[in-house]
């Protein structure tokens, strides 16, 4: 099989958020794969070592995210592929989706693994736009996968109901929590990670131009959800509590 | 470092100025030293964590079985050259794997006493067939490992052992009897190295396996804390030991002991570092959430003082004992290729920096006693309680002092390894004595600058000439009969290690500072303008008590009008600077650099 992980490298989990002049505060943060992600590499690990075939690893950023690419390759992922968007301006979901799509243009594959979101922005909109791109069918948020014959039959989570899905390669589809426990790296694992082959590649190198993906969204503001007042408790006669609580709720929290 | 650069001496560091290249500092960690890291923590978090009460109550099975899963990620395998199914990493990475360890508290004795101490003696010193039989099992965890040295009579004085080994009169076995005490993993370890003395003379080590008739343990000891790990007694009773399970030659058991020592001690500091850190971290997180008269107990300037001395002394063990195990990588680097897989070689390499283990040893299990006891102190009532996970550090740390050599040992071994190399010219310690008494007559007080790192430096380089001065005197004085006189050799070793400590604080500042700046490198600075301040002021008081054992009259007046001139220094307020650390702390939550 030919396989292909799409990764993004994210903000650490237990990261604090700040907000500096309107932008999030990268200073000193400690990066990791997206989770979700690496529910996909793990998935295709399981899948090349039953199948046999190969897996690629891609993924777009600056060169600190080869450490995550080379983690990939830690974790059992055969080859890796850098796409360097360091040059675009007003980059968004449709230039990642617009830069994977023209990379995929002339492989070959099977399958394509990804995060069904990612930790930092939320959108989860790469993977379909991606398909839609390619022409390919994909099914979101699968928490169990099986291929066999060309046909893969995958069970997506639908808000905690699951819907069974056939689909014929080449397919893409996206991880939820619960489909795997990924692997750490082991170490023979990290020391062959070394000699496995890493890519970079420019826009160039895909003929695209920087204005070819350049964004479609405008970011207005950003900001930190409002520190969460504490908590009052009422006292009173029963009947001035439910006074007070619906006074409190219309004139404060303004809800009804 | 290439092959042919000039690599330090130990004991170097108290005659010659390091400069930052030379230098080895957890801001030198490559990516995949990082990645081994990141595995080792994920695997105790994921895997190892969540069972700490099992494993405090002795679940011998599960400490197998979780062994077993450190075995296949590769984690039990860093110091077992490939050819033996090991991966041969290097000293830097295996130093952060046992650095990871700690965070599993005593589960890491197991780990530890199994890959150091239980498998290092065939590693380094086992015959091409003995390394083929044993280590392969040992590296991937389906075999495990102890080391039996101590007995009830024979402590420190190892070599007084009295477990005995006869070869039998058919000249196949030897006989091994006798009983040894407090062995780590003893409940569930495959294979033991055991000291016994031939012919009740010829001190020798063996490799002997828990299935020959006649091994058996005794019932598992009570401690005080590391509660998770296995020590029993072993008992040999009439042991045949195949002859060729003699390891190394007969008579040197003691080279092997002695080279393990080494190993374990500098392993132990590196665990240390570990505990420290994660000391501090439930320190500072409690602090934060703790709240007293309507605040969080962190805004307390008492508390920030201790969270404060805390990282200073972790910074000052991370930071020398890397720098050692920076010099292990350069010395191991010199070797050829077939000098590297002589392990004895490598055991060489490791014995040229005996005294820094023994500093950093010393250094790291006293830094980390403190932050337990710290720890626990911020924590009030509730660190007394079980519950709680500085209750338990609390009693974890105490051992560390006393094992793999006592503190006071230690001590000794650092001015005596001093005189040894002296006596054999390898550190020219007598000639540098001669040339400062005669620059001391002429000593003139002068004010360091202010740019950053200069008053340190200036105190690092006044407390070498008070080492001269304390260790040259004391020498001449009492000549051989030095070694009686062991409260002078402990204050000597302490100013050594203090000196060790400032150096490897100082330059790992430096470097810090010409590689991103001053600004980068705020935190590092602040430790260490406090660390050299305070550990200068200890050097002053070891000193001056020394001198008072050494001489008396006007040459006693005269020596010490000389060690003032020498501690002449303007003090900085260090509370203001403890107060700017914390805050970096109580924002980061964690040790920070």
């Amino acid at each position: 099989m030919n396989i292909y992980v799409i990764m993004k490298r994210t903000f650490d989990t237990e990261e604090k958020i700040a907000v500096e002049n309107g932008k999030i505060s990268d200073d000193g943060v400690e990066y990791i794969i997206n989770p979700y992600d690496e529910y996909a590499i793990e998935e295709a690990i399981q899948l090349r070592d039953k199948h046999g075939g190969e897996i690629t690893v891609v993924s777009i950023g600056d060169e600190e995210t080869e450490k995550e690419l080379r983690t990939a390759l830690a974790m059992g992922c055969d080859k890796a592929v850098l796409i360097n968007n360091e040059d675009v301006e007003d980059y968004d979901q449709v230039s990642t989706a617009s830069i994977l799509a023209k990379f995929f243009e002339d492989k070959e594959f099977d399958i394509i693994l990804g995060g069904n979101v990612s930790v930092d922005n939320g959108t989860g909109q790469i993977a379909p736009r991606l398909a839609d791109k390619l022409g390919i069918a994909h099914i979101a948020t699968i928490v169990n996968l099986e291929v066999a014959e060309g046909k893969a039959t995958a069970e997506r989570d639908v808000e905690g109901d699951i819907e069974i899905i056939e689909a014929s390669l080449p397919l893409l589809v996206t991880a939820q929590q619960g489909l795997n426990e990924p692997r750490y790296p082991s170490l023979p694992g990290i020391m062959k990670a070394k000699k496995k082959p890493l890519e970079v590649l420019e826009l160039d190198d895909l003929d695209l131009d920087e204005d070819d993906v350049e964004g479609q969204t405008e970011v207005i503001d950003v900001f930190l959800p409002p520190k969460k007042e504490a908590g009052r408790i009422l006292e009173g006669e029963l009947e001035d509590q439910v006074k007070e609580l619906v006074n409190s709720l219309r004139s404060e929290a303004k809800v009804i | 470092m290439s092959k042919t650069s000039e690599v330090l001496k130990g004991g170097a560091f108290l005659i010659d100025a390091l400069s930052p290249e030379q230098l080895f500092t957890p801001e030198d960690f490559s990516e995949e030293h990082k990645m081994i890291a990141k595995t080792t923590e994920d695997y105790i978090k994921k895997e190892v964590l969540p069972h700490v009460e099992e494993l405090e109550n002795k679940d011998l099975e599960l400490t197998k079985k979780l062994l077993k899963k450190a075995g296949d990620l590769g984690l039990l395998g860093g110091d077992v050259p490939e050819a033996y199914g090991g991966l041969g990493l290097d000293k830097i990475s295996t130093s952060l794997i046992t650095e990871k360890f700690s965070l599993a508290n005593s589960f890491s004795l197991s780990y530890g006493a199994h890959v150091g101490i239980g498998s290092l003696p065939i590693v380094l010193f086992g015959t091409e067939e003995q390394k083929q039989k044993y280590l392969p099992d040992l590296a991937n965890g389906n075999k495990f490992a102890a080391y039996a040295l101590t007995e009830p009579g024979s402590g420190s004085d190892a070599r007084g052992a009295k477990t005995t080994a006869r070869l039998n009169d058919e000249g196949t076995h030897y006989i091994l009897n006798g009983e040894k005490q407090w062995i780590t993993n003893s409940g569930f370890a495959d294979v033991f190295v055991v000291y016994a003395k031939i012919d009740g003379k010829d001190f020798s080590a063996f490799i002997v396996e828990k299935d020959y008739p006649g091994v058996s343990t005794g019932a598992e000891e009570h401690k005080m804390g590391i509660k998770a790990s296995s020590t029993r007694t072993l008992i040999l009773e009439d042991v045949p030991v195949p002859k060729e399970n003699l390891l190394g030659e007969p008579g040197r058991g003691h080279i092997i002991a002695f080279n393990i020592l080494n190993i374990g001690r500098y392993k132990l500091a590196v665990g240390c570092i570990g505990a420290c850190k994660r000391a501090l971290e439930l320190a500072v997180r409690y602090a934060n959430e703790r709240e007293q008269f309507k605040q969080p107990i962190s805004n307390f300037t008492l508390i920030q003082n201790k969270l404060a001395n805390m990282a200073v002394k972790t910074y000052a063990t991370e930071s020398s004992v890397y720098r050692t195990v920076g010099l292990f990588r350069d010395r191991l680097d010199q070797l050829s290729d077939e000098e590297a897989n002589d392990g004895k070689k490598m055991a060489e390499s490791i014995a040229e920096y005996a005294l820094e283990c023994s500093l950093n040893k010393v250094f790291a299990s006293e830094a980390l006693d403190y932050a337990v006891d710290e720890a626990v102190q911020i924590h009030g009532g509730y660190g007394y309680m079980q519950e709680y996970e500085v209750e338990r550090m609390y009693r974890d740390s105490r051992i560390n002092r006393i094992f793999e050599g006592t503190n006071e040992i230690n001590r000794l071994i650092v001015p005596s390894t001093l005189l040894k190399k002296a006596m054999k010219g390898e550190l020219p310690l007598f000639e540098k004595a001669q040339t400062l008494q005669e620059e001391l007559m002429m000593l003139m007080p002068e004010e360091p600058g202010d740019e950053p790192l200069e008053k340190e430096k200036y105190l690092l380089n006044h407390a070498k000439k008070i080492f001269l001065m304390v260790a040259g005197l004391g020498a001449q004085k009492f000549g051989k009969k030095l070694e009686g006189e062991q409260e002078i050799l402990a204050n000597v070793a302490d100013i050594v290690s203090n000196i060790y400590a400032m150096e490897s604080v100082i330059v790992r500042t430096e470097k810090s500072i010409r590689n991103t700046g001053v600004d980068q490198s705020k935190q590092k600075l602040l430790m260490t303008e406090v660390f050299c301040q305070e550990a200068f002021d200890d050097i002053e008081k070891l000193a001056k008590e020394s001198l008072l054992m050494v001489e008396e009259g006007d040459k006693l007046r005269m020596m010490l009008s000389v060690l003032r001139k020498l501690t002449r220094y303007t003090p900085s307020n260090l509370v203001e600077k403890k107060r700017s650390i914390a805050k970096t702390l109580i924002k980061e939550e964690q040790f920070t650099v």
